[in-house]
């Protein structure tokens, strides 16, 4: 294997690690909010107990979250100099604005977790949405990179020399607000169908006890609800996502559709795998018209096919399944949360079938796998660039060599970090199990967030 | 002021930042597993209890020292990222265990003793590699063949030079520290604690002095260019000594809250960041224009200056929305006897 091939494994590895932790550090803020916020309306202590021990987790994702993201952002600079010296110059903005969210979010964290039973309710939640902004912030401005790797604005290399520079331009590059919208809601979405799988989990195994399931289906509720309006906003922004490929980086999606000809009333490929040498797409559902419509709003939109780029320039053509497995994972959380919320609000059925308990177990873990496949979709599908269409990737790695080594040991870390931290989460919920907090919430009203 | 040195400073205000509060932190996660046997003395609780809110905020500002030296150096960032990808993916691994085990040993309280244990040993080693960026940076360890800058590991790991500051990183850590959780356990009231850290401070104090000096030392020899123009900024090393004299006798001062133990420990401590200020800024100084000696200056790595005074519009307003944040987190942590005084960190 070269250098350019380990580099981008190691650095591929760490980011896969880094966003289960950084997603799900964006996501479960929002849910602690919504339980506080629940709490202080219903005064049901239920909601107060969700909270406090969702922040216990979040407590222990973060051990993880906050090093992984900070060997995230120090290989930046050591497996990509190149990369790192031009973002350097033109897009430090989003790197600095990045730096106070993280302030925001580490201050209050450390305040909503150990300074809750010394401040205000109206403190705490204050507290906790400042964690959430932070969190939210510093996953906007991060993708902000990303967004501005495809979509490059306010600068021009001439003669190797980088000129022209507005670093605000920079900033607000064309993929900015959709590309950074599609992360953060989709954070929020993994989020709560992560604890809609807890949730769905406990409730089959405490059917017997009737305190601890309906504790656990007030869970449910609250993270089907969260997860339905965001699965729903996520497509959405999804839909302007395909679009905007469409218009500023056609070869990826061409790539993702596997559309080799140029053709307006493009068919929409669904499912199979790209054939290099027939230059189709085999075993797929093809759906007429479709792509030229998604892309540009009408059947007669003309969508570049990949024989109109070199083929070097074309994106490995596995991101087509990539891309396929990540909308299917997003319809079907759609659908469970719509059904759900039909089965429930519509005909008011308290119990749901089995076989949707079952499908709702497994979302959370489809929903964290929907992030990765989005997110090699993302990278993989702009290369050879590193930066589109101005610089490679090629150009971009580090000279110094002896990288297969160090891919090795980071592996070792994260395998170990990623036992590590199950084992702990497993631990310190079966010490604390949920009835004794439910009972002391019962007998003791005055429980530590009304001190 | 120029643009240059405008950015150096904020580069060196974050670095000096980090240093003392890394020092603590590491330092306070190494004594936490250090008197994990000696339960009547609370002196690891009293670590804990430090421990616990400030590991996140201090871990945000070696972020923002890397960010910083990106956005305001990329012509440095890329020697120094080509150089120190060996030794600062060491560091990467060894704050990850650091971090995530501090952790899990608050968390699983059954298996805190072996998880304070990794995280106490591998957050000392840290120091002793982030420290070692100096000593590459004085020039003599960086090779360019084809173009292709490599860094010496060899001569490195040979030289006095890069001993003398590993020396003065572990004995800082552990002098600060102690003597910040001395302050810390005196005001929480808990004089056992408190004993037992001014005892340590007393012995690490000049044991760190006396590696100070050895940096000089080896300096002289190894990098005469910096050793020179150091002995320029004579006065601010005298000073440095000075202060160090005062928070050694702060500590011998008759208590103002207690007639059973001595020492002035806050007193010792703002001395002690005075000290380390003013030995960094001779340093710092006497470094310039050199970012890395001879191949980097602060004008020839500087960032394109319109990216600059963006940057530079960010920082106030960052700073502007920040500082009442760490106000109320100074205050919460820091001076609230409630939390000081409480027995469970956690």
């Amino acid at each position: 294997m070269d250098d350019l091939i380990i580099a981008r494994s190691l650095f591929g590895t760490t980011m896969a690690f880094h966003i289960i932790f950084a997603t799900l550090g964006v996501g479960i803020p929002l849910m602690i909010l919504c339980a506080e916020l629940l709490y202080q309306k219903t005064k049901d202590h239920d909601y107060a107990v969700m909270a406090n021990r969702w922040t216990k987790g979040l407590a222990v994702l973060l051990g993880v979250a906050i090093p992984s993201g900070t060997i995230a952002g120090v290989q930046l600079s050591l497996l990509w100099p190149g990369f790192m010296e031009v973002i350097g110059k033109v897009m430090a903005l989003p790197f600095q604005i990045e730096i106070y969210a993280f302030f925001v979010e580490a201050l209050f964290m450390s305040i909503y977790v150990y300074a809750a039973d010394r401040i205000s309710p109206a403190m705490r939640i204050l507290s906790v949405t400042l964690v959430a902004l932070g969190a939210s912030a510093s996953a906007i401005l991060i993708t902000n990179v990303h967004a501005f790797e495809g979509t490059p604005a306010g600068f021009r290399i001439e003669n190797g020399e980088i000129v022209d520079v507005d670093p605000w331009a920079a900033f607000f590059n064309p993929s900015f607000f959709v590309t950074a919208g599609h992360v953060t809601v989709s954070a929020f979405m993994t989020g709560a169908f992560v604890i809609a799988s807890i949730a769905a989990y406990k409730m089959l195994r405490d059917k017997k006890h009737e305190r601890l399931y309906q504790f656990h289906r007030k869970a449910l509720m609250l993270a089907l609800a969260v997860g339905g309006i965001f699965s729903i906003l996520t497509a959405l922004n999804g839909h302007e996502s395909a679009q905007l490929l469409h218009k500023y980086q056609p070869e990826k999606l061409a790539a993702a559709e596997g559309l080799f000809e140029t053709q307006s009333h493009a068919p929409l490929a669904i499912g199979g795998f790209t054939d290099r040498d027939t230059q189709s797409v085999k075993w797929a559902i093809e759906i007429p018209w479709a792509l030229s419509f998604l892309a540009g709003d009408r059947f007669d939109t003309v969508v570049k096919g990949l024989n109109d780029f070199p083929e070097e320039w074309w994106p490995p053509l596995f991101v087509h399944t990539l891309f396929n497995a990540m909308v299917g994972i997003g319809m079907l959380l759609i659908f469970l949360s719509v059904t759900g919320f039909i089965w429930n609000k519509a005909m008011k059925r308290t119990d749901f079938p089995r076989l949707f308990m079952w499908a709702v177990i497994a979302s959370g873990p489809l929903a964290v796998l929907s992030v990765e496949f989005g997110w090699i979709f993302a990278c993989t599908g702009r290369q050879p660039w590193v930066i589109y269409h101005m610089m490679k990737t090629e150009e971009a790695v580090t000279q110094t060599g002896n990288l297969a080594i160090l891919f090795i040991l980071f592996t070792v870390i994260y395998v170990v970090l990623s036992v590590a931290v199950v084992l702990v989460l497993k631990y310190y919920f079966r010490r604390h199990p949920i009835i004794n907090e439910l009972d002391r919430h019962s007998y003791n009203s005055a429980n530590h967030i009304t001190q | 002021m120029t643009n240059e040195l405008i950015a150096i400073s904020v580069l060196w205000g974050f670095i000096f930042i980090y240093a003392v509060m890394a020092t603590m932190d590491f330092g306070a996660g190494f004594w936490s597993m250090v008197y994990i046997n000696r339960e009547k003395t609370k002196a690891t609780n009293i670590a804990n209890r430090y421990l616990s809110p400030t590991w996140e905020v201090t871990n945000v500002f070696i972020v923002a020292i890397v960010v910083a030296l990106v956005s305001f150096f990329p012509g440095a960032t890329f020697l120094l990222g080509t150089v120190l990808l060996i030794p600062g993916s060491i560091i990467l691994l060894l704050l990850a265990i650091r971090s995530a085990f501090l952790v899990f040993a608050h968390i699983a309280k059954e298996y805190e003793k072996v998880l304070t244990y990794v995280s106490g040993i591998s957050g000392i080693i840290i120091p002793a590699f982030l420290i070692s960026v100096l000593p590459i940076t004085h020039g003599g360890f960086i090779e360019t063949i084809d173009g292709v800058a490599k860094l010496r590991m060899d001569k490195l790991f040979t030289s006095p030079h890069e001993y003398a500051f590993i020396g003065f990183a572990i004995a800082s850590t552990l002098f600060l520290s102690s003597l910040l959780l001395a302050d810390y356990s005196n005001a929480a009231n808990e004089l056992d604690a408190y004993q037992v850290y001014r005892r340590d401070a007393l012995f690490l104090g000049p044991i760190s002095l006396l590696m100070a000096l050895f940096i000089m030392l080896t300096m002289r020899s190894e990098a005469a260019w910096l050793y020179e123009r150091m002995i320029d900024y004579l006065p601010w090393l005298i000073g440095s000594v000075m202060m160090f004299a005062i928070a050694g006798i702060a500590l011998f001062l008759p208590s103002t809250k207690y007639t059973t133990v001595k020492g002035k420990p806050r007193l010792a401590v703002v001395a002690i960041v005075i000290q380390y200020f003013l030995a960094s800024y001779a340093y710092g100084k006497a470094h310039l224009p050199y970012m890395i000696y001879p191949n980097v200056t602060i004008q020839s790595g500087f960032t394109h200056p319109n990216t600059f005074r963006a940057l530079f519009v960010s920082y106030i307003v960052g700073f502007v929305i920040l500082f009442p944040g760490f106000i109320y987190f100074w205050r919460l942590f820091m001076k609230d006897k409630r939390y000081l005084q409480s027995n469970d960190p956690s």
